[in-house]
This record gives structure tokens, sequence and C-alpha cells, in this order.
């Protein structure tokens, strides 16, 4: 029996081994963890970021659009109102995205169901205007 | 690619832009609008080449919606346009609940974080777009509802309705908030829910003759609607246009609120009819009688007339009477007579409703003047025509400081030598304001249905 005891020692080395080896691991998903914090983190800031351009091209557009606004005709509100609606529905981008997510499934139709709705009002919005636009028309 | 799809954007708001300042004249109107479908064009097909798959779903849904979008669009009466704006707008706002909800289930896509981890940035502008989208959506069936008569025009109101909205709509930013705490569907849902709950108590107090403002309002929810959607998806041209929509609808609600001389707030807390119909203050008239006049007073008056101004109102819509009205006003030119058009900004049920039937009936936009222009012609003028409008003549609204409408910007139709005045019945207007105008000396009343009446008149003219 007395091969027995380099036997153990050796099973003991490896189980040590192995748990070191553990721990290791764990330290690397630690780490990858905290790693894709980080990520997570600066994609984060890069939202927060994209928020102040946003925020800034948003507040400018509302200026461009009242005084744009203002100038327009009152004889035309109601055809302002069709355009304004036609073009709302540029929505649709969203929509086109959603319908573009890879596995198939409740976001898709979520999509497919606003690029339909959106795609009623920019035809609908765009043919009521011109029908409204094209009485406008000077009769000779 | 990213660099050449964003130039593509910004193209398509310059156009966007270039769309709604050709509408500062008729003349310039056309090329805008053509401005505003190559925008759209260069939108939608920029967005197709850069996104990675689902071409034939997104074509298949643009060829169904599109169909039916076209035949709507070209089937509708144009005396059903601010029914069919209403059901357009609710349209948007569904949409923007579709898209914010994909983009909650699908956030990788979106590039806006991964399921669960959301970032609260984008997780607020989402639930704040899903949320006025929703709104818009319930808001515009209410309000198309009662342009359609499906729904009563009255305002229907209840007790504590103010504190009831008020705190529904606490509640709303509570669940934002807990959304945003812990990134649980259930509470985007309850957003949605609650918002379209709040969407019908909003509207629904309101009465038909405030349509106007509720109309613009939406136009302009479904604009914020698709900025907060552009923020989530950190699109520009989403923002840029909803921001354009928005102000848009803000200022034509301003302008409608402005011709009411009411306070916007208090159009939105609604009941305005309820409340009035009771206290119909002003002057008491029971004791006097209006003068009725015939459709053969009116022609030979007018017929010897050197000027005529015709003020339309909803009355005129409802009864389709536009293309007799033109016939007359053609007849009267035959005999030397000047005829002019005076629209008072919120006649009718959207704005700028009376100038596209005025238009639908090929009257030159030349003989058709907003009020400021023409209220000082009303002195000069032989005849006002009124047909089909009521309160936005009442002159109890500059001189009787007990009238519900006192302060109201109205068209000096008295100052006329003569006024004829086609009304259905006797009745008061819309908030049971007693008009003075009736009594008045040299005020006919010409009873009956707006189209049978100008008909007789034409009759009686050849």
């Amino acid at each position: 029996m007395s091969g027995t005891q380099p036997n153990e020692a050796v099973a003991e080395n490896a189980a040590d081994l192995a748990r070191q080896a553990k721990q290791i691991a764990e330290e690397a998903a630690q780490i990858a963890m905290d790693a894709s914090n980080y990520v997570a983190d600066a994609a984060n800031t890069h939202a927060d970021y994209f928020f102040m351009s946003g925020l800034s091209v948003f507040v400018l557009a509302c200026f461009v659009g009242y005084y744009v606004v203002w100038r327009v005709t009152p004889a035309l509100h109601s055809p302002l109102m069709g355009i304004t609606n036609a073009i709302s529905s540029v929505i649709i981008l969203g929509a086109i995205v959603a319908v573009s997510v890879p596995d198939f499934g409740f976001s898709t139709w979520m999509g497919f169901c606003a690029v339909i709705l959106a795609s009623i009002n920019i035809f609908g919005g765009f043919i009521v205007t011109r029908r409204m636009l094209q009485m406008f028309k000077k009769k000779s | 690619m990213e660099t050449l799809s964003a130039f593509a954007y910004l193209i398509s708001a310059v156009l966007f832009i270039f769309a709604l300042r050709g509408l500062s004249h008729p003349t310039t109107s056309q090329n805008g609008l053509m401005c505003g479908m190559v925008g759209m064009g260069i939108a939608i097909i920029t967005t197709l080449l850069i996104s990675t798959g689902g071409w034939w779903m997104t074509l298949l849904g643009i060829a169904i919606g599109g169909s039916i979008g076209t035949v709507i669009a070209q089937r509708i009466n144009m005396t059903a346009l601010p029914q069919l704006v209403a059901a357009f707008h609710s349209l948007v706002g569904l949409a923007a609940v579709f898209v914010a909800a994909s983009a909650f289930f699908a956030p990788e896509t979106f590039e806006i974080g991964f399921d669960g981890e959301i970032y609260i940035s984008s997780l607020i502008e989402m639930s704040l777009g899903a949320a006025i989208g929703a709104i818009t959506f319930t808001g515009s069936i209410i309000a198309f509802g009662k342009l359609q008569g499906i729904i009563p025009g009255k305002p229907i109101t209840f007790p504590n309705q103010h504190i009831i909205n008020a705190g529904l709509g606490g509640f709303l930013f509570f669940l934002i908030i807990m959304l945003c705490a812990t990134q649980l569907s259930f509470f985007f849902w309850a957003i949605v829910i609650l918002a379209f709950v709040l969407g019908v108590l909003i509207i629904i107090p309101i009465g038909g003759a405030d349509m106007p403002v509720i109309v613009s309002m939406l136009n302009s929810y479904s604009g914020w609607a698709a900025a907060g959607i552009g923020f989530t998806l950190q699109n520009d041209l989403l923002i840029i246009t909803g921001a354009l929509v928005g102000s848009s609808g803000a200022i034509l609600s301003y302008i409608m609120c402005k011709g009411m001389n009411r306070s916007f707030l208090s159009v939105v807390l609604g009941g305005f009819g309820a409340q009035s119909s009771g206290a119909s203050g002003g002057a008491d008239y029971s004791d006097k009688q209006p003068k009725i006049g015939s459709p053969e007073d009116a022609a030979f008056i007018m017929k010897n007339a050197s000027k005529v101004i015709i003020v339309p109102g909803y009355g005129m819509a409802v009864s389709q009477a536009q293309h007799v009205l033109r016939e007359m006003a053609d007849a009267l030119k035959h005999q030397n007579v000047e005829v002019k058009y005076a629209i008072h900004p919120v006649a009718g049920r959207m704005p700028g409703h009376m100038n596209v039937l005025l238009a639908e009936a090929n009257v030159p936009y030349d003989e058709v003047f907003e009020l400021e222009d023409i209220n000082r012609d009303f002195g000069q003028a032989d005849v006002a025509f009124v047909i089909g409008a009521n309160d936005i003549t009442n002159p109890a609204a500059k001189n009787d400081s007990s009238s519900p409408i006192y302060g109201m910007p109205v068209l000096d139709v008295e100052k006329a030598k003569t006024v004829f005045f086609i009304k259905r019945s006797l009745g008061s207007g819309y908030a049971g304001i007693d008009n003075p105008l009736f009594y008045a000396d040299n005020t006919y009343m010409l009873l009956g249905d707006a189209k049978k009446v100008t008909e007789n008149v034409v009759k009686a003219l050849e």
C-alpha cells in the first residue's frame, strides 16, 4: 500500500490546482463583467451625449417651425394640417427598424403594424392635401 | 454609411421645412407639397437601405397601408375633412405606441441597451413618446366620434373631473419613474393603458364648437410623440419633424384660442357649453320679435346692392351649401355687384375649414378675406349675408360684458346696411347665447336649411 501515499498527494495537488483555476476563472469572469459594465456605461454616456445634441436639434427645430408656420396664410391652415399630419408619419422610420428585428416575434409584429398605420397616414395625408391644394389653384 | 444616411436625413428635414414654407401662398403650395413627398421618399428609402432585414415585410406593410390611405383620401368628401384629419392623427399616435413597444422588447436592434438593461434616458424618452402617442390615439378617436356625430358633440362632464385627470396625470409620471427603476414590462403597459384612458377623459368634456382647438392640439401632440420616438431612436430627422409638427399644431391652437378669446387652458379643461347654457347671460330679448324675410326679398335687395359680404359658418358645411352659394355670388357679379367673403378664424370645425370648402366650390381665393382684413369693409357694405354662422357675428361680444363670449373678436356684420341671416330655426348658438343681431332693425331672418334657402335666392335672382 506504499504507492497510495504519493497518489494521494498528487490527487490533493490536482484538487488544489483545480481550485486555483476556478478562482482565476471567477476573477476573470469578474473582470469581464466589470469590463462589460464599463462598456455599458460608455454606451450610456453615449446615449446621454446624444440626448444633449438631440435636445439642441429639437429646440432649434421648434424655432424654425415657429417662424415658418406663422408665415403660412390662414387660408391654407387646413392643408397645413394635412401636410404636418403626413410628415409626422416619418415615425415610419422607427417602424422599419422594428421590422428588421432579427428574431421574428412580438417586436416585429408591432413594427409591421406601425408600418401599415404610418403608411396610411403618409399616402392619405399627402393625397388629401394635394386634393385641397388643387382647389386653390387660380381659376381662369 | 452612417454619415451618408445622416446626410440623406438632413436633406429630408430641409425638404420638410420647404414643404411648410410653400404654404405661405397658394401659388407656391403645390411645390411645397412636392418637397414634402420627395423628402418622405428619401427618408424611407434611406432607412430601407441601412436596415438589416425585413425589407419584404416593410414593403408589404407600405403597400397595404398605402393603398388604404390612397383610397380613403380620394373618396373622402371635403365636408368630412375635420373627421378625416382627426382619424389620421389617431393613427400617428398608435404608430408611436407600437414603435415604442417594439423598442422596449427589442432594445438591441434599436441600440438602446439590452433586455432588462435599457438606458434610463432611452426609457424616459420611450415612455414619454408612448404616453403622448396613446393620448393622441384615444383623444383623436373621441374627437373623430364627436365630429362624425357618433358621440354627442355636447360636452360630457362628470364631478371632480379636473381633480381626477390631474391625479391620473400624476400617477402617469409615477409609473414612468417605476419603469425606469424596475425595467419591468408591466409598468410599460400600465403607462400605455393609463394614457389611453387619459386621452378619452381629456377630450370627452370638450364641446363641438371648440373642436378647431382640439384638432390643432392633437396635431401638435402627434408631433411631440414623433419627437419622443426620435430621441429614443437617436434619429435627428424624427426629432426635427416632430418639432416642426408640434410647433405648427401649437401655433394653430393658439390662433384658434385667440379667435374665441379663450385661454388654451380653459378649452382643455373643457365643459364650456355645459357651464354657460344655464346662465346665458346678457340682455333679455324675449319681448322682441325678429323680422322674417323671404329669399325673394334677399334676391331683390342684393341685386340692387353695390357691395355684398358673405359670412359662412359651420352650417354651410353641414348643408353643403358652398356650391350653390358660389352660384349666387356669380349671379350677383353678373349684375355688377361686388362680392366678398369674410372668414372668422374659428368658423367651421378645423383651422381653414371654410377656405377649403369655398375653394372646392371654385371661389377664387382673392375674394376670400380674413377677419382683420375685411372687418372695416362692413361699414361700406350694403348687404351682409350670414350663412350658417352665429356666435362669430354676435355683437354682444363687443358691448355686453355679461355675455359669455364677451371679448371674442367678431365680424362687424351689424354695420352693413342690411343683414340677411340664414338660420335653421330661431334657437340660439352652440353655447346657448342669444344673438342681439336677430332683433336689429336692419336684420332679416331667412329661416330654413342653408342650401335650400340659397337655392331659392338663386332662383329669384334669375
